[in-house]
């Protein structure tokens, strides 16, 4: 914003010190300046508000009606989708499992991935340590649709990868339907999810840790302390800012999660691995139930929306302190 | 160790633990190496074995090395799929990156009018989940006409990453000194020159790292092309994967080789281009 103030062009000063009795037509030419930049603007501010806050604001409205797809009728129904959306018990389950997924995902893809980058960064050799970083990295960079479908095949009882060394080891009683049973898919898709998201995270906290200055090191190295003691002492504290970043940029990513589910079990057995946005595909497109569809999706956008203004308060805050 | 504390210049003595310690971390990253690439590495060499081969030997290299399986992928779809993938992600590159870096500019270099509010608008908009425009996008794209066609998707890819490209573009130009610019200004130069001579070039580096974010958002987009496309010759490739598999399902080594064909370009690119990849990621969650 400070920026904004700079850009005061030598023209602009020298009808501020000069002719007074121009002022006005300063002003307006300077207004006139302001709107004609207004071009810069127009094509992202068109683009983003027809088809990014249009349909969300729509949505709300959606929200408070029912519609017959089939007459194309609307009624308006109040607060009542809201209703049913307190009494259905799926909804709860989903939310419970977005924050199963949460809450494993901020285990492996933040404390985990950040041991992991850790010990990455330890390495004496810079090839190895990209080499790693690289390797880790390649599940992030290929489709949910396919990682979904391939771990939907390493799933599969009995011959399925998992199952299959399950035997090799000798641990075939541990074989079991883990996409096919309530109690083990929504943990199946979990587990797929961290396999393919930690590189990324991992990724991320390398770079994190190569900001530090190794000076700290030598000197902690010279101190006597070793790399654990580094590890809580230096390595830990001065991430702290990107590990808070990555716990919220996590936890919304994953009241967001959609993909991996609908493609390994579209939210079953038995709605057992529902979540949120799978909830509102199964209601609105299955269903035909727009309105219902569209109030889940306002459960999603206040999840959404808090974790938002989380990440806002978190950089304003830390641009306070730096 | 922490006993000895003489401040020595020469490496500390070989311990035991340390080398234990040392040998378990190598290992870990070994085990978890192998547990990333395994799947798959089993996956491509799926498409190369019969479909009987993949499960009853699962851990087997294929009998025969051929690319049957891959030609019958290609021509049950694949190649319809990569063809819209290509599109779809190309325009929408094109159009994201230049509507980004052209709002950037005007939002970092000129006094545009009720500036603050349109930077919180756009940048705003990073916030915003897709699944929530889901229910009313639909109905907007029918009486548009665009439904099943190939425009609804660059549509909304460009219109679901301008704020992030855009914020990624502004934060580099605020970093850039202003003297090349404000001496085109004093030089008789107009914004639009000022624009595609001076800060274009100056931004090279951030809007490479734009391009390639996008062609990985692109490529691998998958809720909105489930629900806007349902024909084989709109569809990409990771919607026409899962209707691939729902119906040719049972034929497995076709569906790993079609998986395979899918995610090899992005992992390509993804080793070819890392250094800019790695800054775009920076950027975006260092900012």
């Amino acid at each position: 914003m400070t920026m904004a103030t700079a850009t005061a062009t030598p023209r602009d000063g020298a009808a501020k010190r000069g002719a007074v009795p121009d002022r006005r037509a300063y002003l307006r030419h300077s207004l006139l300046q302001q709107l004609a930049a207004l071009r810069w603007g127009v094509l992202a501010l068109i683009i983003v508000g027809w088809f990014v806050y249009y349909p969300i604001i729509d949505n709300f409205f959606v929200s408070t009606t029912t519609q017959d797809i089939f007459t194309g009728e609307v009624d308006n129904v109040g607060l009542d989708n809201y209703r049913r959306l307190l009494d259905d018990p799926v909804v709860w389950r989903a939310l419970g499992n977005n924050g199963l997924y949460a809450v494993f995902s901020v285990i492996f893809q933040v404390f985990a991935a950040f041991v992991l980058a850790a010990i990455i960064e330890g390495l004496k050799n810079r090839t190895w340590r990209n080499f790693w970083r690289a390797v880790y990295f390649i599940p992030s960079a290929i489709s949910t649709t396919v990682t979904g479908l391939l771990f939907y095949f390493i799933y599969q009882p009995d011959i399925g990868l998992l199952d299959a060394f399950l035997h090799l080891i000798g641990l075939q009683n541990l074989s079991y339907t883990w996409l096919g049973d309530e109690r083990t898919a929504i943990y199946a898709i979990i587990a797929m999810s961290q396999w393919q998201g930690f590189g990324y995270s991992t990724l991320l906290f390398t770079i994190a840790i190569q900001k530090i200055p190794r000076e700290l090191y030598d000197a902690a190295t010279i101190d006597g302390a070793g790399a654990i003691r580094q590890l809580f002492a230096i390595t830990f504290p001065l991430t702290r800012e990107m590990t808070g970043m990555m716990i919220i940029v996590t936890i919304a990513g994953a009241f967001q999660v959609f993909n991996e589910v609908m493609v390994m079990t579209g939210g079953g057995p038995n709605n057992s691995s529902q979540v949120l946005g799978t909830w509102l595909y199964e209601q609105g497109f299955n269903q035909n139930d727009m309105g219902y569809a569209a109030a889940i999706g306002v459960v999603i956008f206040v999840a959404t929306l808090i974790t938002g203004l989380m990440q806002l308060w978190y950089t304003k805050r830390r641009r306070v302190q730096v | 160790m922490s006993t000895i504390v003489t401040p020595m210049a020469h490496p500390p003595l070989r311990n035991p633990w340390v080398m234990l310690g040392k040998g378990f971390l190598m290992a870990l990253l070994v085990s978890a190496g192998v547990l990333v690439l395994y799947p798959l590495i089993w996956m491509a060499l799926g498409g190369f074995k019969s479909n009987s081969q993949i499960f009853s030997d699962p851990f087997a290299l294929p009998n025969r090395w051929s690319f049957d399986n891959y030609v019958a992928a290609w021509n049950l779809g694949v190649r319809n799929f990569l063809f819209s993938s290509l599109l779809v992600t190309v325009v929408s590159t094109i159009t994201t990156v230049f509507i980004s870096a052209w709002t950037a500019y005007g939002l970092t270099r000129t006094k545009m009018f009720g500036k603050p509010v349109i930077v919180g608008f756009v940048l705003g908009g990073m916030m915003l989940s897709p699944t929530v425009a889901l229910v009313p996008l639909v109905q907007m794209m029918q009486s548009l006409g665009l439904y099943n066609t190939h425009w609804a998707l660059i549509i909304l890819y460009t219109a679901f990453r301008v704020p992030f490209t855009t914020f990624l573009i502004r934060a580099y130009m605020l970093d850039l000194p202003r003297d090349l610019d404000e001496a085109a200004m004093i030089d008789g130069a107009s914004e639009g020159q000022i624009f595609r001579k001076v800060m274009l070039p100056l931004c090279r580096s951030i809007i490479v790292s734009c391009i390639i974010l996008h062609i990985l958002f692109a490529w691998n987009e998958y809720l909105f092309a489930m629900i806007f496309t349902n024909q084989i010759d709109v569809q990409t490739l990771p919607v026409g994967l899962t209707s691939l598999m729902a119906k040719h399902g049972t034929n497995y080594a076709e569906v790993f080789a079609a998986m395979t064909i899918s995610a090899l370009p992005i992992v390509i690119i993804f080793f070819f281009t890392q250094r800019y990849f790695i800054r775009g990621l920076t950027e975006g969650i260092g900012k």
